[in-house]
C-alpha cells in the first residue's frame, strides 16, 4: 500500500508542550480521523506538515516528497480546511477566489463554479458574512477545485450542525471514490468519524496513543461496567481510565480477552464509540486508579 | 438490491453485509455474473467506511460467493448456488449431529427418534 503522507520521529517542543518523536502514515485512497482532546498536539502536528512551524527534527514526506525540500509542489497537490476562517473578512466569496486561484496550477474553474452551485455558495456574499458551514464548505470548495490529492482538514466539522455536516461527510464519500486520493481528517467530534473513518490516530498529550484500521480499534476494546468486588489488583491492571463511584466501576479494556474474563466475574460490556475509547484513555482520573 | 445497516446490531458492520448478500444471491435477487457495487461506492451509499465495505468483499470471495477481476470490480460467482447447498447441508448434518448426541445422552431409541424427526419435518 502506498503511502501519501508519512511522518518520521517528528518531534516539536515549546515551552510547555512537545510533540515527542511522533511517527505514522496515511495510505492513499482512505480517510484517515486523527483524534485527541484539545491541546494534545493535532494542529501542532498539521502546521508542520504544512511547514507553518519549524520542526526540531524528524521527517515528514507529502506524495513521497520531502515537505520543505517541495514545498511549493506539495501545497500545489493539497487541499486545506481548517478550523478558524483564514480568509479576508471584507472580501466577496469571488474576489477572495481571485486571490487563491492564481496560486494553483491546476486551477479548474469550471469545477469552482459547479462546487459553488452545489453548496449554495453566493459569489457576491462577503466572507464575514458567510455562515461556519459556509466558510468550511467555500474551503471545500477552494481544495476540490484544484483537484487537491490530498485533504487536510483541522477540525472541519466542530461547531457546525448535523446537516452542514452529514453534506461535508458526503463530499468527503465523493473525493475517495478516487482511490488515489486520500484524507487526513482532525477533531476532537469523533462521531463524524465512528462511520467514515477508515483509519484512526489518537494522539494524547504529543505522543501517538495508536495507529490502526477503525474496525480493529472498535472491536478489539470494551467497555467493562461491574460491582467494585471485581477490582482486585490483578484484574484491574488490565484496565485503562477506571471510574470508581458508590455504585460500581466503569472502564476499558484493550483486549477481548481481559473483556471476557470480566464478563465470565459477571460484569457488564458494553461495545465502545470513538468517542468512549477517547475518553477513557484521556481520562484524568487514571492517577487515582 | 437493499442493504439495512443496523448500528444497535451485536453483529459488526461487514458481517451484517455479508449476509444480506449472501440472502440476495440465494434468493436469487442477484444473479450469477451480475456486477455488484464497487467497494468505494458501496461505502458511500451506506456510510460506512472503505475498510468496512472492502472486509466484507474479502470475506464473500472467501467463501466463494464472489468474484472480484482487478480493475472491473466485483461480481457473484458462477455456480455459488450448488455451493450453496452444499454449506447448507453441511450445517443440517452438523446440527444432526448433535440431535443423535442429545438423543443417545437420553436413552432416546432410533425409532423414538425418527418419530420426533418425522413430526417435526411435516410441522415446520
Amino acid at each position: 500500500m502506498e503511502n501519501i503522507l508519512e511522518v518520521k520521529n517528528l518531534k516539536k517542543s515549546f515551552k510547555d508542550f512537545t510533540l515527542n518523536n511522533i511517527s505514522f502514515s496515511l495510505p492513499k485512497g482512505y480517510i484517515t480521523g486523527f483524534i485527541g482532546p484539545n491541546g494534545s498536539g493535532k494542529t501542532t502536528t498539521i502546521k508542520l506538515i504544512f511547514n507553518l512551524l519549524k520542526k526540531d527534527s524528524g521527517e515528514i514526506s507529502v506524495f513521497g516528497l520531502d515537505n520543505i525540500v517541495h514545498e511549493k509542489e506539495i501545497k500545489n497537490r493539497i487541499g486545506f480546511v481548517y478550523d478558524e476562517n483564514h480568509f479576508y473578512e471584507e472580501l466577496t466569496v469571488e474576489e477572495m477566489k481571485r486571490v487563491i486561484a492564481p496560486l494553483y496550477q491546476k486551477w479548474d474553474e469550471e469545477q469552482f463554479k459547479y462546487y459553488m452551485k452545489e453548496f449554495g455558495l453566493s459569489p457576491n456574499k462577503k466572507i464575514k458574512e458567510l455562515s461556519r458551514g459556509m466558510k468550511v464548505k467555500f474551503s471545500l470548495a477552494i481544495a476540490l477545485s484544484h483537484h487537491a490529492e490530498l485533504l487536510i482538514m483541522d477540525e472541519p466539522t466542530s461547531g457546525l450542525d448535523p446537516m452542514v455536516r452529514s453534506e461535508i461527510l458526503d463530499i468527503l464519500y465523493n473525493l475517495i471514490q478516487d482511490e488515489n486520493k486520500g484524507v487526513f481528517f482532525s477533531s476532537h467530534i469523533t462521531s463524524d468519524l465512528d462511520r467514515i473513518a477508515d483509519y484512526i490516530i489518537m494522539i494524547h498529550k504529543g505522543e501517538i496513543l495508536f495507529s490502526t484500521t477503525k474496525e480493529e480499534l472498535l472491536e478489539r476494546h470494551a467497555i467493562v461496567k461491574g460491582s467494585l468486588s471485581l477490582l482486585n489488583s490483578d484484574m484491574s491492571k488490565n484496565l485503562i481510565g477506571i471510574r470508581k463511584n458508590d455504585y460500581g466501576f466503569d472502564a476499558l479494556a484493550a483486549d477481548n480477552r481481559v473483556a471476557a474474563s470480566f464478563k465470565k466475574a459477571g460484569a457488564i460490556i458494553d461495545k465502545p464509540t470513538l468517542e468512549d475509547i477517547l475518553l477513557y484513555y484521556t481520562r484524568k482520573e487514571n492517577r487515582y486508579a | 438490491m437493499n442493504i439495512i445497516i443496523s448500528n444497535s446490531s451485536d453483529k459488526p458492520i461487514y458481517e451484517q453485509i455479508v449476509d444480506q448478500i449472501k440472502d440476495h444471491i440465494i434468493k436469487g435477487y442477484l444473479n450469477e455474473l451480475e456486477p455488484l457495487p464497487s467497494i468505494r461506492s458501496l461505502a458511500k451509499d451506506l456510510h460506512i467506511s472503505v475498510i468496512t465495505t472492502k472486509r466484507a468483499y474479502d470475506e464473500l470471495e472467501k467463501e466463494g460467493f464472489i468474484v472480484t477481476i482487478a480493475g472491473k470490480g466485483s461480481f457473484v460467482a458462477a455456480q455459488n448456488k450448488e455451493l450453496l447447498r452444499e454449506s447448507r447441508i453441511k450445517i443440517v448434518e452438523e446440527k444432526i449431529a448433535e440431535v443423535v448426541f442429545a438423543a443417545k445422552s437420553a436413552n432416546l431409541t432410533y425409532s423414538e427418534l425418527e418419530e420426533m424427526l418425522r413430526i417435526f419435518y411435516e410441522e415446520v
